[in-house]
């Protein structure tokens, strides 16, 4: 076990490397001049310009300018943002923990909905249950998620009222963060108030960024059902006198939902483009929504370490997925 | 699925090429939804060719005084504006039906691009391993890491916003798929038998990549395309949306959906509309691609 996983991380480095090539190259090849950026509106005298462009080693050669940038993040640097001169990776961990709240409840919403919902469509095979279980999946599917926000916001903030429209808690409460999970940090003040916004606040962007995700998980387990059904193992089972439920929850489901994990496990890279858009219709503070202002307001160590940032997560995400796939499912181990 | 390649034999297998194409139409045309999303699919296809002949108005031209009309069936409605007028009164239906010529555009360019990229890519790797394989799979993994929708809005970055450079972007996040499916279908395919006969027969690299061992990879790649098909609509519409795409005035349905987010409690037909295109189109080739999914696919067929 131990040398598959060294064994995956080490196929994984090369990865790494290239992500922070990369990182680095796009924001060098994004238009504009980094010191003139800083500089905002009040500019800077041709000396002064000289001064800072040594400073931030802009005047070193461009493989050079790369091994420093990677030094310092190795270092826990990842550089300042230009917009609030605060550390980037300060900013990222205040956010991402908002995003992380999101993308986890969004998951479990998927996961809950659409396991049982696979499973019923592929034990009523080819019923109306099955027909319109899937043609909701195969919408949700298709879904332009943004413009699905705006439509529940149309109808449950702006028509009902139900639901408050933007943002993670209502302005009245301050919580300061202990998790940074607001649902957590609500109980754990024992603040009844604050966790009851909290979740309001949560339903619409949740069920937004779910319904992907939701989706791809139905249509799998349903296939993956299917396949299983066919097995020998579940005919025996029946043959056995095994009740139906029994058969479907213990004998055939278990082995269906191998498949279904590692697809669970995709969606991360998934939930993270799907943040992006969420989080800018509901102005939900977390890294999406970041990225996509500072990629706006060309604040290139934001846009440059956040993209490193998330790469990585989601890399460290999909090792895990392969290493959890592996203990469930030891036949892969042994390649 | 095999497809014959040798010289001799072409009246056999110009035939066995006619009934495979009849045995997919059969599988293909039992799936109802498969031929509703085909139907919806020509219509749209229909309306962007003719576009300027069937839209009531130009996509670009503003009535004034008409700003905001709701659609004809509802209260206020003005039966020449069959879906209502935008923010700057111009005719929904109009833009609509333009906007048609857009994301098909869109879809095509974007599918073509990543396709020839990512075969050739595919084709490379599968077909000489070592060390090309190794690059460029490294290559895919990477662009693999990030997720696509900020990897196409970076790249949008650089390149400057706007619709060739936000399909330009699109392509090339959507190609890694395309370059692995094709190279795990040459690695299987390349122990066969006919490809180590025609091998023999003195067939050189090229003859053997794009004659003799592309063709019978076409299944799953025609799968692979519908379904890029109808994610390079939904990104591009998403890039439009977030102002990186298309610009305005362009009729294109993500930008139209951007600029009527501001008056969705004032006027919500704005944006129910152009959804409902995006909406509607990806479905119908989403429905599509899970029918030649059937089709092509041998192991689902008998079920």
């Amino acid at each position: 076990m131990i040398s598959f996983i060294l064994r995956k991380l080490l196929l994984i480095v090369p990865t790494v490397i290239g992500i922070s090539i990369c990182a680095f190259a796009f924001v060098r090849l994004l238009p504009g001049d980094p010191i003139l950026a800083m500089a905002g509106e009040h500019g800077v005298t041709p000396e002064r310009y000289e001064v800072l462009k040594e400073a931030f080693g802009y005047n070193l050669p461009i493989w050079q300018q790369y091994l420093n940038y990677l030094g310092s993040v190795l270092t826990g640097d990842f550089g300042v943002s230009l917009g609030t001169k605060r550390p980037v990776l300060n900013e990222f961990l205040v956010l991402f923990p908002a995003t992380v709240e999101l993308a986890l409840f969004a998951i479990i919403l998927a996961t809950a909905v659409g396991v049982p919902a696979g499973v019923l469509a592929a034990v009523k095979r080819g019923s109306w249950l099955d027909q319109a279980t899937m043609g909701v999946a195969l919408t949700g599917y298709s879904m332009p998620i943004f413009w699905w926000g705006l439509l529940l916001i149309m109808f449950f903030s702006s028509y009902l009222g139900w639901t408050p429209v933007s943002g993670r808690i209502a302005l009245s409460f301050f919580l300061r963060p202990i998790t940074g999970f607001m649902t957590i940090d609500s109980l754990l003040y024992g603040n009844w108030p604050a966790f009851v916004s909290a979740l309001r606040h949560l339903i619409l962007p949740t069920v937004v960024l779910a319904t992907i995700p939701l989706a791809v998980i139905a249509r799998q387990t349903r296939s993956a059902m299917l396949e299983v059904l066919g097995e020998d193992y579940v005919r025996t089972a029946r043959a056995k006198g095994l009740t139906p439920k029994r058969v479907i929850n213990v004998h055939a489901l278990r082995n269906a939902l191998i498949p279904v994990i590692t697809t669970i496990g995709l969606q991360i890279g998934a939930l993270m483009a799907g943040a992006i858009l969420t989080e800018t219709i509901f102005s939900w503070p977390g890294i999406g929504k970041w990225m996509i202002e500072s990629i706006l307001k060309r604040d290139y160590p934001v846009v440059q370490s956040g993209l490193l940032l998330i790469a990585l997560i989601i890399m460290a995400v999909n090792l895990i997925v392969d290493v959890l796939y592996a203990v469930i499912n030891p036949r892969i181990r042994v390649r | 699925m095999m497809t014959d390649t040798t010289n001799q034999t072409i009246p056999k297998a110009e035939g066995a090429r006619r009934a495979a194409l009849a045995e997919f139409w059969h599988y293909f045309s039992m799936n109802r939804g498969a031929v509703i999303g085909l139907a919806v699919v020509a219509i749209f296809i229909v309306l962007a060719v003719l576009a300027p002949w069937i839209a009531p108005y130009a996509p670009e031209q503003q009535f004034r005084g008409f700003d905001k009309l709701p659609p004809s069936w509802m209260n206020g409605g003005n039966p020449a504006y069959f879906l209502g007028t935008d923010e700057v009164g111009r005719d929904i239906l109009s833009r609509l039906i333009h906007g048609a010529r857009y994301s098909l555009t869109i879809g095509l360019v974007v599918v073509s691009i990543a396709a020839v990229v990512g075969i050739i890519l595919g084709l490379l790797a599968g077909y000489f391993r070592g060390w090309v394989d190794v690059v460029i799979m490294r290559v895919m993994d990477i662009i693999l890491a990030f997720p696509s929708l900020l990897l196409a809005l970076v790249l949008v970055a650089i390149l400057g916003p706007g619709l060739v450079n936000a399909m330009l972007a699109i392509a090339l996040v959507l190609q890694p798929h395309f370059a692995r499916l094709v190279r795990a279908s040459v690695m299987a395919e390349t122990n066969r038998e006919y490809v180590t006969s025609a091998k023999m027969a003195g067939a050189g690299h090229l003859r053997l990549m794009l004659v003799t061992v592309l063709p019978n990879c076409l299944g799953p790649l025609i799968v692979q395309a519908t379904l890029s098909f109808s994610n390079a609509i939904l990104d591009a519409a998403a890039l439009g949306f977030l102002g990186m795409g298309a610009q305005p005035p362009t009729p294109e349905w993500g930008t139209m959906l951007a600029k009527g987010r501001e008056f969705i409690s004032s006027a919500p037909w704005i944006v129910t509309f152009p959804g409902l295109a995006i909406l509607v189109t990806v479905l119908a080739i989403n429905l599509i691609g899970d029918g030649l999914r059937d089709a092509l696919d041998p192991k689902l067929k008998r079920s």
